[in-house]
């Protein structure tokens, strides 16, 4: 179905997606051989899975921002999610299910399943405004997500399960365990996330995104995008494929939450704040608004620099707000355009093709 | 008693709420753009008043002044480099800029001033008024922040309904091509009405401050937020609006920490801006606009 899909689109799209797959494999490859020869410090080895989850979380913010056009800014949001129904799923599964990897695929599908209903719950609301008000919108409902975390109170004994808001009247049987301690979030994690299993989270979303985006579902996405009354003129049901997007973004972003967070003992509501819902927005901006490849790239790239810079470390926020005010400029702007245009020594080719 | 208390100081949080809110409802009614960085330039303006009271011992009404015009050129700058050049471009474009320049702002303010908090002097001292025979304690800074907004409220209605400037804001936000053809520079009009809003933001960050002590980099950008709620509430694009909005908006998050939980009071307040925008997208006094195809 794939293949069929990929040989009737047209060849520079094909090339496009394929040199996708083709360059992650090859930087997983890379980086396994590397990491298995001792050639790579152990924080960059730290680093590989967080790095494979912010790819994750650019590829699905990108298929909100990049190809249905609209701003989300509460993306930490799924991601906490995601985080916590996952890490507490993996916890529950830990008596019964000895076998890490496979204890990590069902930890991942639960939190892209409850991500995916926050999600839905979310686009209910949100969906009917556009522009600036389901930005300012999708804001707050990440933290909204933020606070209620911080006051969930979730555990286990062996009269099954538990949970209470603001204070903890769980009252756990003896040998019981409080999974979710509010807002000191989860702790005692077993860091069962690897770099294969965070490779394997890429390519499914990979494939997810790019299906969808070539198909019928996918170019309503775009139509949409690109002129929402043109669109619902010919029939195109506006909720549904926006819908479609959010929920499939929010799902991709909850798998990334839990693959995130049991690569760290601990985890906290507020680890997923404003900041990382902007730093992703940064990567996507970054690599190129509905350009795949180059959200991966950017959010590679903005994982490590900061480490390799540390002594920068205080500039770092500042760099990515400069990014995305200049990125916004360079690609909106006539006379900047233009300025820019003609410093490219590839111009002429461009403008042959 | 407790409920006026409660109510008092409400009233008071959302008359800070309501002078922000008057920046961005002036600015998206102009400009048609959420400015994002509104909640920042109200830290730069506590910023400047912090030190120009407690570092150089200035007055603290000159203080005040001072930060409103460092404020004010502020917003002027920033409409000019960020947003100006992206005039034609697509909303989203525009957003990101401005959240981008929120940053921007929130990340010198943390190195030019460092992240550790500062306890910002209140401008009036720590007095207050005791009411029936003590029971009911209001405080000046209270006093003087709804004073403040109430002032501010009327001049700038008499500003935008009587001068000609104020014609001319109107005329831009209703269709700017137009008042191009009349004969209105609609650049200055859009910088004049970011230098008001920024001029404003100083004097809510000078009340906020004096209010809740505490001065960080990010001070701002909650207030901000909550600020932009209340300009929704009211209805975005009217004063009187933004006005109402953030007094109810105050008197909503005060009543939430008293009554409810203060862990989730800002959920609270969000949720009031999602059920608004469901309810009714253009507020309670904005005008509903049609969709031109």
């Amino acid at each position: 179905m794939t293949m069929r899909r990929l040989i009737n689109l047209k060849r520079v799209e094909a090339r496009r997606i394929y040199l996708t797959y083709f360059i992650v494999i090859a930087a997983y490859v890379i980086c396994q051989t590397m990491s298995s020869t001792k050639f790579l410090s152990s924080s960059m080895r730290g680093m590989l899975v967080p790095i494979c989850a912010y790819m994750v979380m650019a590829i699905s913010l990108n298929l909100v921002v990049g190809i249905s056009g609209e701003l989300s800014l509460g993306h930490a949001g799924f991601m906490s999610v995601g985080a916590f129904s996952g890490v507490a799923t993996a916890i529950l599964l830990q008596k019964v299910l000895p076998f890490a990897p496979a204890r990590l695929a069902i930890a991942m599908i639960v939190a892209a399943i409850f991500a995916a209903i926050a999600g839905f719950l979310i686009g209910i609301p949100v969906l009917r405004l556009k522009g600036d008000y389901l930005a300012i919108v999708t804001l707050a409902f990440g933290e909204i997500i933020k606070s209620l975390l911080n006051n969930f109170y979730f555990g286990v004994d062996s009269g099954g399960l538990h949970f209470s808001m603001l204070t903890d009247t769980t009252r756990l049987l003896k040998g019981g365990r409080l999974i979710i301690r509010g807002p000191m979030g989860i702790s005692g994690i077993q860091k069962i996330a690897t770099f294969p299993a965070g490779f394997i989270l890429v390519m499914i979303a990979l494939m997810v995104v790019f299906n969808l985006v070539n198909s019928r579902s996918g170019r309503a996405f775009m139509a949409i995008r690109d002129d929402r009354i043109a669109a619902e003129s010919i029939g195109l049901d506006i909720t549904k494929y926006k819908m479609m997007a959010f929920v499939t973004s929010a799902a991709l972003a909850g798998a990334a939450g839990a693959l995130f967070a049991m690569n760290y003992s601990t985890i906290v509501a507020n680890k997923f704040d404003f900041n990382t819902s902007i730093l992703i927005l940064v990567f996507v901006v970054l690599g190129g608004q509905g350009n795949m490849l180059g959200g991966i790239i950017a959010a590679a790239v903005l994982t490590i620099l900061p480490e390799k810079l540390r002594q920068f470390s205080e500039y770092r926020m500042l760099l990515y707000a400069v990014v995305l005010i200049v990125m916004m400029l360079a690609t909106n702007n006539a006379e900047i355009k233009y300025f820019l245009s003609r410093l490219n020594p590839f111009r002429r080719k461009e403008e042959a093709e | 008693m407790i409920f006026l208390n409660f109510f008092i100081s409400g009233i008071s949080l959302g008359s800070i709420y309501a002078i922000i809110a008057l920046g961005y409802t002036m600015v998206y009614g102009i400009a048609k753009m959420l400015n994002f960085a509104h909640g920042d330039v109200i830290m730069v303006g506590a910023y400047v008043c912090f030190y120009a009271v407690s570092r150089y011992g200035m007055n603290p009404f000159v203080g005040v002044v001072l930060a409103m015009a460092v404020c004010t050129s502020l917003g002027i700058v920033i409409e000019r480099f960020a947003y100006k050049p992206l005039r034609q471009a697509p909303s989203l474009a525009v957003l990101i800029t401005a959240i981008g320049m929120s940053y921007f702002l929130q990340n010198t303010a943390l190195l030019l001033w460092s992240s550790n908090p500062k306890v910002f002097p209140s401008i009036i001292g720590r007095g207050s008024f005791k009411l029936f025979e003590g029971k009911l304690s209001v405080s000046h800074v209270t006093v003087l922040t709804i004073a403040t907004c109430v002032i501010i409220m009327i001049v700038l209605s008499l500003f935008i309904s009587k001068t000609k400037l104020g014609k001319a804001m109107r005329a831009c936000s209703e269709d700017k091509g137009a008042a191009q053809l009349m004969g209105i520079n609609v650049n200055a009009t859009i910088s004049l009405t970011f230098a008001i809003g920024s001029g404003l933001a100083a004097i809510a960050g000078a009340l906020l401050c004096s209010a809740y002590p505490t001065l960080m980099p990010t001070t701002g950008s909650l207030p901000g937020i909550k600020a932009f709620t209340a300009a929704v509430f009211g209805g975005i694009g009217s004063i009187p609006g933004a006005f109402l909005g953030g007094l109810m908006l105050g008197v909503i998050e005060i009543f939430a920490k008293a009554y409810i939980s203060s862990q989730l009071s800002d959920a609270v307040v969000f949720g009031v801006l999602i059920v608004v925008l469901l309810v009714k997208p253009s507020g309670l006094l904005g005008k509903q606009l049609q969709e031109k195809v």
